[in-house]
């Protein structure tokens, strides 16, 4: 394990009395993960990651990083752990007058390294990230998505072990979000580096993370791999976030009319089916059809990926005999298929049919 | 314009010159470090030591709320004793120096308030030192504001030179009282004037200048 957390507690004196920011928190990060931690704004994630490098002391709990407890560090022992633990940040956080060579050079400098070994680290971080033809330019002069990129470079200067990313793309347009995920999960590859991101958007979430925690009024409502939670939210919470990325809106013709629990005359079954992984590529819809003596209609269809693994999602609408139905049910169950029943509705209700 | 003229004013400006640049440089020395710590003492910063910064602020303050004209002639027993003589070139440079430290150190922390506290975060994630982050982190980036605001200082130590000047300190301000204004000679009180207007533009345009340069943002 490279980070551990264990009982984090943070309360903060405000006039208005202690603010008890994260409660009882704890956190394992396994080496070379890159594991998320999403939350709403106030919900205590930017906190959090603070207490990893200690940018905040916990008030209660320890910080174990790479097996060595750094809550229990003396100031000069924990600078030195620090250079081991890259920061990256929400607005970059750059030395607007020094050059981007300078800035990269900046913890190098630090350390006092001498002079041409700097030269041959910022070149050859300049080049990993993709910016080697503006050395010589100042913050000001790059757009966002360089900027974060000078950051990212300046993280790896001391070759950590431990990347912290601080809402790192929260500033900036989607494509510059993508290009920066990527490298970021680039370097995790290369480097063999352990990530940690917060962020509030799932869509970063899903772009590169291996695992997730999902924070919530200071505590961790739920956590686990990605690819579970996605299939499997437990708390409102997290399902509000996938929602944002995965539309649960009934299409279009079925918004405004009634759905029943039981059937009715002319009535289909209309269910929502989530496929993960390879399950994804099979056709459990036509088997299914011709198994059973039931007619399936598509109303809704989408296919994602989530960390490479194909997610993809369905609305169908089942008409048959009840018995029929059922069996076919039955079988939907046995191939590892979510489903999920929203109710019986007029099969006229869809001008598709 | 009389031929006495010239060598008058150019041995005032000479002194006039000589009290500022020392005693600017002397100020800067002291006052700059005062403004850091003042900076760094206050509530969430790197060295945060409230009772420092109240003390010191209030000295700062209390100095700050004495009229030039007065602070002069109230410390010259301490003026005495530093350099040996209360009257003189060198001797008016010990109230400039103690008026201006503390408006240098207002100034200085006043700019370095200015810097997104996320640079000194991101160098404190680097493990820097709390002398680190003064030298590499604070000083340069508050630079272009230092360099404005000791132009602003630069140009009231002009002023109060002059001052300085009247008490037996030499310089354009004696000149312009004891011959423009005791020997009723318009020409050399007006001539006085316009060599310190000309002083007041050139030290603005050169800091304006340098700020300039020295800003990336």
């Amino acid at each position: 394990m490279v980070i551990d957390l264990s009982h984090i507690e943070k309360i903060y004196d405000s006039t208005a009395g202690p603010v008890h920011a994260l409660k009882d928190i704890s956190l394992h990060i396994n080496k070379g993960e890159i594991y998320g931690i999403i939350g709403l704004s106030g919900a205590g994630k930017s906190t959090l990651v603070r207490c990893i490098n200690l940018l905040e002391r916990p008030t209660k709990g320890t910080v174990t990083i790479e097996g060595k407890d750094i809550t229990a560090m003396n100031n000069a022992e924990l600078r030195e752990a620090r250079k081991g633990i890259g920061m990256i940040f929400q607005h970059f956080n750059l030395l607007s007058t020094s050059t981007v060579f300078d800035n990269i050079a900046f913890p190098l400098q630090l350390s006092n390294t001498p002079k041409d070994e700097i030269k041959s680290r910022v070149t050859e971080l300049l080049d990993l990230v993709g910016l080697a033809n503006k050395a010589d330019q100042y913050p000001s002069q790059l757009s966002g998505g360089q900027k974060q990129r000078v950051g990212i470079a300046r993280a790896l200067a001391s070759n950590p072990h431990i990347l912290l990313c601080d809402e790192a793309t929260s500033a900036l347009d989607p494509q510059t979000t993508k290009s920066i995920l990527h490298l970021i999960k680039d370097i995790n590859k290369k480097l063999k580096l352990t990530v940690v991101v917060i962020t509030h958007e799932m869509q970063v979430i899903k772009e590169i993370c291996d695992k997730v925690a999902v924070i919530d009024k200071g505590i961790i409502a739920e956590q686990g791999d990605v690819l579970d939670v996605f299939i499997n939210p437990q708390e409102p919470i997290t399902k509000e976030f996938i929602s944002v990325l995965l539309s649960n809106e009934l299409p279009v013709d079925f918004r405004n009319i009634e759905i029943a629990d039981e059937p009715f005359e002319d009535s289909i079954l209309l269910m929502r089916l989530t496929f993960i992984g390879e399950t994804a590529n099979d056709p459990i819809i036509s088997s299914l059809v011709k198994k059973y003596d039931v007619s399936a209609d598509l109303f809704f269809g989408s296919l994602d990926d989530i960390k490479g693994a194909p997610f993809g999602r369905l609305i169908i609408g089942l008409d048959g005999s009840q018995k029929d139905i059922h069996s076919a049910m039955d079988y939907l169950r046995e191939q590892k298929v979510k489903m999920e029943v929203i109710g019986y509705v007029s099969r006229h209700a869809s001008s598709h049919h | 314009m009389s031929a006495d003229m010239l060598p008058l004013i150019t041995k005032a400006l000479g002194e006039t010159v000589y009290m500022v640049v020392v005693s600017m440089i002397i100020s800067s020395l002291l006052g700059i470090p005062l403004g850091v710590l003042l900076h760094t003492t206050s509530k969430g910063q790197i060295l945060e030591c409230l009772p420092v910064n109240r003390v010191v602020g209030a000295v700062v303050n209390a100095i700050r709320s004495i009229p030039f004209i007065i602070l002069m002639v109230a410390i010259i027993p301490l003026t005495r004793l530093i350099v040996g003589s209360a009257i003189g070139t060198t001797a008016a440079m010990v109230p400039l120096v103690l008026a201006s430290v503390p408006f240098i150190g207002r100034q200085v922390e006043t700019s370095l308030r200015e810097i997104p506290y996320g640079i000194v975060e991101a160098a404190q994630a680097m493990g820097a030192t709390p002398l680190q982050i003064i030298r590499k982190v604070f000083l340069p980036e508050a630079m272009p504001n230092i360099v404005a605001q000791l132009t602003t200082v630069i140009i009231s130590l002009i002023g109060e030179s002059a001052m300085a000047g009247a008490i037996g300190g030499g310089g354009l301000g004696d000149l312009a009282i004891r011959y423009g204004y005791q020997r009723f000679r318009p020409d050399i009180m007006i001539a006085t004037v316009i060599v310190l207007i000309i002083m007041v533009q050139i030290v603005q345009f050169a800091g304006n200048k340098l700020a300039k340069h020295l800003d990336k943002r």
